[in-house]
């Protein structure tokens, strides 16, 4: 992808490409993703179930589920080659580099262990704090994150806590070895409204003190535009659009996002009519998904030639503004 | 109490509904105390025929057993229910029967709500044929004339569910729900698992066939701006009471208790201009075995009086129609 690789990059994703074998196929996952993301910059990755956004997060750390593999590509973090580091390497840089929460804080926590053992754990390892030290700073963590009592939390199993707290204990262990950059999958989806807001919160004050860099993924386009600098939107694997955030919403270029923004029920209000514009369709299958632009069959400004495009990403008029689609913004309802 | 509603269709009064806390831990530590789960506590509202009921809530708030409450799913404590004039509890079975027949339900997971053994067609027609609504053999044209009505094809009588998408998998639920040609719809967070674009299908089509086929619905879900979107009315739920009660405008545009206009400022908008970085409501939602006394909503209120702890707020009427139940008003705070 024609884009000039920034000096100061943190972190910089070009032509990822992530599989996952079925049958007697593959299913493409992740078809040429690139981005750049600059120390204490939030990226959203945002898009619908299968769109691959998950699956590109989760390619940063290395950590995309089984039998899922990184076909090709280059993620360079910090100037170095994610994909080249040995086993040992990588170790050392998950959890103290690079860190990540997830959408299901009880799944991800260790359900025998107590809430301290998990946030010293990584203390000890990178940090190499002694037990007494690791213990004071776990205390200090979970008090930074919201957590009321920290000193008797410290003693709690995870299932003696709310799915809220579960997930600021989770944020207090990502944050312990001051990570550069945090990655966070869908970390709000599994709860209530109010907690909701709660934790996204937390998540930007955090990021702003530790001047930490986010990748962000969600398929809510309301927690992406309250917390995230830039978007990249995704279908099908693709990055369709690539957008500051104020633009993703102000001047939507690609179909997709325009139809994304139309089906939304809270802009349909403002919008002042009643009915919602659905996006016809389905989602299309990602094995052996043929050649063009795969929105095309859903797309209403479709036209014969985009059975052929590239799903590269084209400069548009605007700063650094960029879509998939040759055709031109596509007009809003 | 009965809010004003004329040509009263479903009428809901004094409901209430604890689950007994089966966890064996809970019992050992404190032995001889009976941990009992509130769910649903005196809760009251009127529905009118084609009339459009929203029921907000987030965890814990009862909204979902309210919602099995109405047609027996779950069996309430206390309270009344009366369906077209008759009383829903004191139905004899045939009686249930019938009322079960005119008032479905459709929920949240298709996959679980459908038998995977069922072909699709089979799964349409069963409603109608138990209820006596058509012959055996009169089964498939009758799906296939279902499948139509929600926008599927025809072939889809042949299939089974796990060869559907969610979003054809909730058509096909709405479908069977409609088969027996009910008059009261109750739909239990019936696009919460689904992708926004499918969702959008799912809303328009809900919508289109109510109002077409002359339905009164409620509509249970978590997101305000679905509830608000669809329904003519919305009931807001905390910890098993309804805390507010008005039409989609006035909870949108004025609430009234601190929780519903908490609740809207922490949906997030898709707005960018909108960053707001302070949470609309601190802390967690206590635990239905621990209700607080007095104002339910007191321990997370940042109005909370003195007498929020010691008196309960009962639903009173702040304009025509709407209802709040709050010591503090008039609530000042509004879209916070």
């Amino acid at each position: 992808m024609e884009e000039p690789t920034d000096g100061e990059s943190l972190l910089s994703v070009r032509d990822l490409v992530t599989v996952f074998p079925a049958r007697d196929a593959v299913a493409v996952a992740v078809n040429g993703v690139s981005f750049d993301l600059r120390a204490g910059e939030t990226l959203g990755l945002v898009g619908e179930s299968g769109s691959g956004k998950s699956v590109t997060c989760r390619s940063i750390l290395r950590l995309v589920p089984e039998p899922g593999q990184i076909l090709g590509g280059s993620i360079r973090f910090q100037g170095r080659e994610v994909l080249e580091l040995s086993r040992r390497e990588l170790r050392a840089i998950r959890g103290s580099q690079i860190s990540m929460i997830f959408q299901d804080p009880a799944s991800s926590l260790n359900p025998v262990f107590t809430i301290g053992d998990q946030i010293s754990e990584p203390l000890r390892q990178h940090r190499g704090l002694s037990r007494r030290r690791a213990r004071e700073e776990a205390i200090r963590l979970l008090d930074r994150v919201g957590i009321p009592s920290p000193q008797q939390r410290l003693h709690a199993y995870p299932h003696e806590l709310s799915g809220g707290m579960r997930q600021r204990a989770m944020i207090a262990i990502a944050i312990s070895c001051r990570p550069k950059l945090l990655l966070a999958d869908e970390p709000t989806t599994a709860l209530d409204v109010t907690i909701q807001d709660q934790i996204l919160s937390l998540l930007l004050e955090l990021q702003a003190d530790e001047q930490m860099a986010m990748v962000l993924v969600s398929h809510d386009l309301g927690v992406i535009a309250q917390t995230c600098d830039s978007v990249a939107v995704m279908y099908a694997g693709y990055v369709v659009e690539r957008v500051e955030t104020d633009d993703l919403f102000s001047a939507p270029q690609h179909p997709y996002t325009v139809a994304l923004l139309e089906a939304l029920p809270e802009l349909a209000i403002e919008r002042g009519h009643g009915r919602l514009v659905p996006i016809s369709g389905q989602p299309p299958d990602l094995v052996g998904l043929p050649a063009g632009c795969p929105f095309s069959p859903r797309c209403k400004h479709a036209r014969a030639e985009c059975a052929e495009v590239s799903m590269e990403l084209r400069a548009t008029t605007a700063d650094g503004h960029m879509t998939a689609c040759p055709f031109g913004p596509a007009p809003r309802a | 109490m009965s809010t004003t509603v004329t040509n009263t269709f479903l009428e809901v009064d004094g409901l209430a509904k604890a689950f007994a806390v089966r966890d064996s831990t809970v019992r050992r530590l404190q032995p001889g105390r009976k941990q009992r789960a509130i769910a649903v506590d005196d809760v009251s509202f009127a529905v009118a025929r084609r009339e459009k009921l929203g029921i907000v809530g987030e965890s814990g708030s009862g909204k979902t057993t309210l919602g099995r409450c109405l047609i027996r799913l779950v069996e309430p404590d206390a309270g009344t229910i009366r369906f077209d004039g008759s009383d829903v509890l004191a139905a004899s079975r045939a009686e249930l029967q019938q009322i079960r027949r005119r008032a479905q339900m459709v929920f949240q997971d298709p996959y679980s709500s459908l038998n995977p053994r069922f072909r699709v067609g089979e799964a349409i027609a069963e409603p109608a044929r138990v209820h006596g609504r058509i012959d055996r053999h009169a089964s498939r044209a009758h799906a296939e004339r279902m499948l139509e009505l929600v926008g599927l094809p025809a072939t889809t009588v042949e299939r089974y569910p796990r060869q559907l998408s969610g979003g054809q998998r909730q058509r096909v639920a709405i479908a069977r729900a409609l088969s027996a040609e009910p008059e009261l719809l109750i739909a239990d967070e019936p696009v919460s698992a689904l992708d926004v674009s499918i969702q959008a299908q799912i809303l328009n089509l809900l919508d289109d066939l109510v109002t077409s086929l002359g339905l009164t619905m409620i509509f249970i879900a978590h997101q305000l701006a679905v509830v608000r979107h669809i329904s003519d009315r919305i009931a807001i739920m905390y910890l098993g009471r309804i805390v507010e009660l008005g039409s989609a405008h006035d909870i949108f545009d004025s609430p009234q208790h601190p929780y519903t206009a908490g609740l809207l400022g922490a949906a997030p908008r898709p707005d960018p201009g909108q960053r707001r970085r302070k949470p609309a409501i601190a802390g967690d939602i206590p635990s239905p075995l621990r209700i607080p006394s007095g104002c339910r909503f007191r321990t997370r209120c940042k109005f909370a009086e003195e007498r929020c702890a010691t008196d309960d707020p009962a639903l009173r009427e702040v304009a025509p129609g709407h209802l709040t139940a709050c010591h503090i008003l008039p609530f000042k705070g509004a879209r916070a």
